[in-house]
């Protein structure tokens, strides 16, 4: 069928099953737009910044397991969103990312809000694309979609010049994808995978090490089976919460720079660690040469260039987690000697006792560790967690009792502050049912504010808890134990708006928070009028995430406590 | 980490940007590249690039894993044992001996291709490192411009 580009796209998009698309107009996707206006196979919901655009995407995204779509403009509109896509590129989250271009013969003339967007974006998508003819648009766009999916997933982007949006071509989206050059492996080596087997059999303190990669692939049902019949211990990675329950016996919780001290001494005397779909982050292993030194390494993971990339691996799998998992315990089956890891476990559970995940209460202020705790009490599974960026990230990975894969949403290699309330709004339209909850911080809320506007005119009644420190208190952390107290541009309490007047002003709800009853009531009013809502909560101001492995040091040497005043 | 010197034979699909593709996993690694050709493959859609950079092992390895995962990118070959040959032209004043200078030339698999009213032009083709000593020993001939073509190589 004959149409213009612009059709193609809608139409593209609604063969790819899109409900949702996140954007914002400008000149050079207008055409797009004014097909966007006309048709009803989608819906848009019209961010107010770019930015949010694609968090919104992300967190629709890694909420439902589909793609996430944005569209926005070129020059401004595009640069703007680049933040989104480096976020969903370090996090492997699958986006289409749509931005219009000035026209054709306009390239390369500096033209008004003329950027070189794919240059610009090359270095932080998985793909992208400049369309140079309306008949490459179906090929193309089924092709973003395969390559955000596939393999390891990430970010496309597809920027489409103007006249390209109005050339008229031939529209067939039913041929099939050929891309000689892209083939991701899937099915583990068989050989390897035995090897691993074996290797998992003859350890006497096996460890798996679970990472994001099992959310991507689906894979956290068939990863608590594997758990559970082998009785091997597990601790995750921050990208991985929620692959088993909170109350699973053999979780010893996450690992890393602000993992517990259980999980980091266990990842130091392992024998064998079993690295399901985690790529060794650093603020996972700390320091290399010391990263589990007496452990041999089974390395899972769909992307090769993750597999020895900083920890060298002795049994290296490429593959898709769950398939390789399947495998795995078809092989294993009954080979598992539960009674060999008694001693092990006996020693994790030492561990667990010796310096166990807490904090201490304080009279008359409330601890954000216990916020985090009691939205955990009153609503448990039946919300969504997303995060912004600094102490108030890390105290809802500690702290929250997570049920499920997809339940944590959070900026984790990027580290994007503004990140958590678009994406909880993305949350939000994925997963209408749950309740959808951004934990912030009095500073990264007002990077993306602006959205309460859109959550307000699309119903999407995210409810965002601040846990106002009156501090960037991630970086004040750093300045008091690394700078000598020198907490420069930290202190926020000369900085702070109103506010419940500020979301008030936009049609939501505010609530000022300054005891444990103000916050019960707080949250269950918010709940019950399913309204965008502020939640600010007066917390203690220098309470530091602990226990804490310092930036390059090894795991087993753990800051446990720190007392601030 | 011990440097060494690495050649790398890329086999892309031969479409615009993928060459910057290519250059940004170097350049956003501050890692350089020594030389660079690109030339299609006959008969095909794909072109042949042949890298050769120097590097800490460890980099250089991870930027070939790197370039695998580039989507157009159907092969990435790390030549350990190979043929790999280079050409240089080099521009002479007509003043200069004009037989020694071919007689040189011609130890190192070239010639005089262009005699001018006053430069004559010299190819050699020959190893990298036997490009660079024919360059050294014809220093004394007062060469006006030198233009090497890079590396190319084949696994033997
Ligand atoms: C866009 C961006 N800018 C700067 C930073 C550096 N940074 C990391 S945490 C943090 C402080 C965050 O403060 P707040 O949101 O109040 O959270 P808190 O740590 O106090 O819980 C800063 C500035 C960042 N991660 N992202
Ligand atoms: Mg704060």
């Amino acid at each position: 069928m004959q149409m213009s580009g612009a059709q193609m796209v809608i139409e593209a998009l609604i063969a790819e099953g899109v409900d949702t698309v996140f954007g914002y107009p400008g000149g050079a996707i207008m055409n797009v737009y004014d097909e966007i206006y006309k048709q009803d196979g989608f819906d848009h919901i019209l961010t107010r910044h770019e930015q949010a655009a694609v968090h919104a995407a992300e967190g629709y995204a890694k909420a439902s397991g589909k793609v996430g779509v944005a569209m926005i403009t070129s020059g401004p509109g595009f640069t703007n969103a680049v933040t989104g896509l480096a976020d969903a590129y370090m996090d492997s989250i699958p986006l289409v990312v749509i931005s219009g271009q000035v026209p054709m013969s306009l390239i390369g003339t500096d033209a008004f809000q003329e950027i070189d967007a794919v240059g610009i974006s090359r270095s932080c998508t998985k793909h992208n694309y400049l369309v140079t003819d309306a008949k490459e648009l179906p090929r193309i766009l089924k092709e973003a979609f395969y390559i955000a999916s596939s393999g390891r997933p990430g970010p496309v982007h597809v920027d489409i010049p103007k006249d390209v949006t109005a050339q008229m071509a031939e529209f067939d989206y039913s041929n099939p994808i050929a891309l000689e050059t892209y083939k991701p492996t899937i099915k583990g080596n068989s050989r390897q995978i035995k090897k691993a087997v074996d290797a998992i059999v003859n350890a006497k303190r096996p460890l798996f090490y679970l990472g994001g990669g099992i959310i991507n692939s689906n894979a956290s049902e068939e990863i608590r089976r594997f758990v559970s019949m082998t009785g091997i211990p597990a601790v995750e990675t921050f990208m991985a919460r929620g692959t088993l329950r909170y109350d699973d016996e053999l979780l010893i919780s996450m690992l890393g720079m602000h993992g517990s001290y259980a999980a980091n001494m266990a990842m130091s005397e392992t024998d064998l660690v079993i690295a399901l779909g985690a790529r060794f982050d650093d603020r996972v292993t700390g320091k290399l040469s010391e990263f589990a030194k007496n452990a041999n390494i089974i390395h899972v993971d769909i992307d090769p260039a993750s597999i020895s990339k900083l920890v060298n691996a002795h049994y290296p799998i490429v593959g898709d987690v769950k398939g390789v998992v399947l495998a795995m315990m078809d092989s294993i089956a009954d080979r598992v000697d539960r009674s060999r890891y008694v001693p092990w476990l006996e020693t994790i559970a030492n561990f667990e006792k010796l310096h166990p995940l807490s904090y201490q209460e304080e009279e008359g202020i409330i601890k954000p560790q216990w916020v985090i705790e009691r939205i955990g009490e009153l609503l448990g599974d039946h919300a969504n967690i997303s995060t912004d960026v600094g102490q108030h990230q890390m105290w809802a990975a500690q702290f929250y009792p997570f049920t499920r894969a997809r339940q944590f949403i959070s900026s984790g290699g990027l580290g994007t502050m503004g990140f958590g309330f678009p994406a909880a709004m993305g949350v939000k339209r994925a997963d209408k049912d749950r309740i959808s909850i951004n934990i912030t911080g009095d500073g990264s809320i007002l990077m993306n504010i602006q959205e309460l506007m859109t959550a307000v005119e699309s119903n999407l009644p995210v409810i965002n808890v601040i846990l106002n420190n009156q501090y960037l208190g991630m970086v004040r952390q750093w300045q008091t134990l690394f700078y000598d107290k020198r907490h420069s541009s930290t202190d926020l309490s000369t900085g702070q708006p109103n506010f419940t007047m500020l979301v008030e002003s936009f049609g939501g709800v505010g609530y000022e928070v300054t005891t444990k009853a103000e916050f019960d009531a707080a949250l269950k009013d918010a709940v019950e009028k399913n309204v965008v809502a502020l939640i600010n909560v007066s917390v203690a101001r220098l309470e530091n995430v602990m226990p804490m492995v310092p930036s390059g040091g090894s795991l087993f040497n753990m800051m446990l406590a720190s007392k601030e005043k | 980490m011990a440097d060494a010197r690495r050649v790398i034979s890329v086999i892309v699909i031969n479409e615009a940007s993928v060459l910057s593709r290519v250059t940004d996993l170097f350049s956003g690694r501050g890692y350089n590249i020594e030389s660079l050709t690109v030339a299609p493959v006959p008969d095909s859609k794909y072109s042949r690039l042949t890298i050769v950079t120097s590097g800490s092992i460890r980099v250089s390895e991870q930027i070939v894993k790197q370039l695998h995962k580039l989507i157009p990118i159907l092969k990435v070959y790390e030549h350990a044992d190979l043929v790999e040959k280079e050409m240089a032209l080099v521009k002479f004043p007509v003043s200069e001996n004009i037989s020694d200078i071919g007689m040189l030339a011609a130890a190192y698999n070239g010639k005089i291709v262009n005699v001018g009213e006053e430069t004559i032009i010299v190819m050699v083709a020959d190893e990298p490192k036997r490009v660079s000593n024919f360059l050294n020993l014809v220093k004394r001939y007062h060469p006006k411009e030198i233009v090497r073509s890079g590396s190319v190589a084949l696994e033997r």
